[in-house]
């Protein structure tokens, strides 16, 4: 009861409204506003309050007020929640705990209303009330426990069907696009592999093995809306082995629509492959790089090929412990089938390979830099390919037949 | 500065419950630690792991990678979690009175 007193709100919390001048000024304008959101969670807890009182402060001084670390957990889970402190928690006692949890979100953010009413429930019940639909891990965010309140919440979450994501140096929730879903680009079933993986590795998911995090991150198509190849550790994204497919009735419509097709489309064409003489698109299939930048603006004209895949890239991150690095090619073209197999058996060589070598909060991404593609190539037993290497080499000086090449 | 009481003894802890100060860690210290583990039969695998964190802790100054905790103990994952509920980093390092493992989000 106790507990029950000490987060809901009561009449004098709500009319307890911090002032917060700097924090108003992100109220005005059209857009959405997480200030307005916090401000409307003060009706049911008392937790915001505080909230909008720190982060007011922090504003003020330019100076962050949460602590850094803290490690709160559930039993039997070495991630999934990440604990966060006021340093101030006298002043603010509402987020003197304020911790976050992360639940596992459906393969491709497909939710019942119902669902979201019991998260919803479940939270206002247990926590602050506030989420963050969603992180960019792609997890369900709820924002601001309790440590004595994890317990309970985490049994809820369990007994309505959820269950936590990964945080810490554990296999992080692996997070796709809606794919076949809803988009018909998608080369391949991409919320289908994302569940299947979700549920093999939760073990890695739940239990932090690794030197540092891993994420797997699958995109349908190449324009990647998960932006897999700039942020997961391991990036499926769909794509195809044949040419283009075409329809050049459909070409003339958007043609006769007004789509300037000279200038809009193969004027951006990165690699030049296409041509246009004013009443049919020639395509050269063998010069595409599958930027999808045709596809996009003749969506009733082009689709992808029939023979479809995906390619595996390996190594991005965003900048923490160094800066940011972007996915390099690992598999040129996996086909559907065999997805599922092939990523099964390349992320226990990568993983093996890490583990043994990795030095602790080292991303995959950093190890490739550190030791060289060669010898990670070597460790997880793949051949070099073409794909691999982002632009031919340029010095005149090295001849191809000195290093074992063709003369 | 939160303190932790059991029985006659009394503790500086943090937040989450490490010790303030990892240098006055003794056996009996770990056992009243294991307590707020829900732990209270420290067997001989429990002290395996506890033991085997200190002395890394003493000889390198920092808790070990997860995967070398398993390798030189023997024990697999599951195993550590079996033995302690919260896991190596909130559990057994707590146990074995290594300052907080730093958190990461």
């Amino acid at each position: 009861m106790e507990t029950e007193e000490r987060i809901v709100a009561s009449p004098e919390d709500v009319n307890r409204k911090p002032e917060t001048p700097l924090l108003d000024q992100l109220e005005q304008g059209p857009w959405p506003s997480f200030v307005k959101e916090i401000k409307s969670a003060t009706q049911t807890s008392k937790m915001p309050s505080d909230l909008l009182g720190q982060v007011e402060l922090s504003y003020r001084e330019k100076q962050g007020h949460w602590k850094h670390g803290g490690i709160v957990g559930v039993r039997g889970y070495g991630g999934g929640v990440i604990g966060r402190y006021s340093d101030d928690p006298e002043k603010f006692p509402g987020v003197s705990q304020f911790h976050t949890i992360r639940v596992n979100q459906p393969s491709g953010w497909f939710y019942s209303s119902q669902a979201l009413r019991t998260l919803c429930d479940i939270w206002e019940r247990h926590g602050s009330g506030l989420t963050n639909m969603h992180g960019t891990t792609g997890d369900v965010v709820l924002m601001g426990a309790t440590t004595a309140e994890l317990e309970p919440t985490f049994n809820e979450l369990t007994a309505a069907g959820f269950d936590l994501g990964g945080s810490g140096s554990a296999m992080r929730t692996p997070s796709c696009c809606v794919g076949e879903g809803r988009c018909e680009w998608s080369c391949y079933d991409t919320m289908k592999l994302c569940n299947d993986l979700t549920q093999q590795y939760q073990d890695e998911i739940h239990r932090p093995p690794f030197p540092y995090k891993f994420k797997i991150k699958m995109s349908g198509c190449p324009n990647d809306c998960v932006a897999s190849a700039a942020r997961s550790d391991l990036a499926i994204i769909g794509t195809w082995k044949d040419s283009i497919q075409q329809d050049d009735a459909a070409v003339a419509q958007h043609a006769a629509e007004g789509v300037d097709i000279q200038k809009d489309v193969c004027d951006r064409c990165p690699t030049h492959a296409m041509d246009w003489d004013g009443r049919r698109l020639t395509i050269r299939n063998e010069d595409c790089v599958r930027c999808m930048h045709c596809i996009n603006v003749l969506h009733k004209a082009l689709r992808p090929g029939k023979e479809q895949g995906a390619v595996i890239l390996v190594g991005a991150k965003a900048p923490i412990i160094q800066g940011a690095l972007l996915a390099s090619v690992l598999i040129p073209f996996v086909p559907k089938e065999e997805l599922h197999e092939t990523v099964t058996e390349l992320v226990s060589r990568i993983w093996d390979f890490w583990g043994e070598y990795g030095k602790n909060r080292e991303r995959v991404g950093e190890l490739i830099q550190r030791v060289g593609l060669p010898a990670f190539l070597d460790g997880i037993g793949l051949d070099p390919v073409p794909e691999m290497v982002a632009a031919p080499r340029d010095n005149p000086y090295i001849y191809a037949h000195e290093t074992g090449g063709e003369k | 500065m939160p303190e932790f009481k059991v029985g006659e003894h009394t503790y500086d802890v943090d937040e989450d419950g490490f010790l303030t100060n990892p240098d006055i860690w003794n056996r009996d210290v770990a056992k009243d630690l294991a307590t707020t583990e829900q732990i209270t039969d420290m067997t001989d695998n429990h002290w395996k792991v506890v033991q085997y964190l200190r002395d890394y802790y003493v000889q390198f100054g920092v808790a070990p990678m997860v995967r070398k905790v398993c390798k030189d103990t023997g024990f697999k994952l599951n195993e550590i979690y079996d033995l302690f509920p919260s896991g190596p980093a909130n559990g057994a390092c707590k146990i074995a009175g290594l300052p907080k493992p730093t958190g990461c989000v």
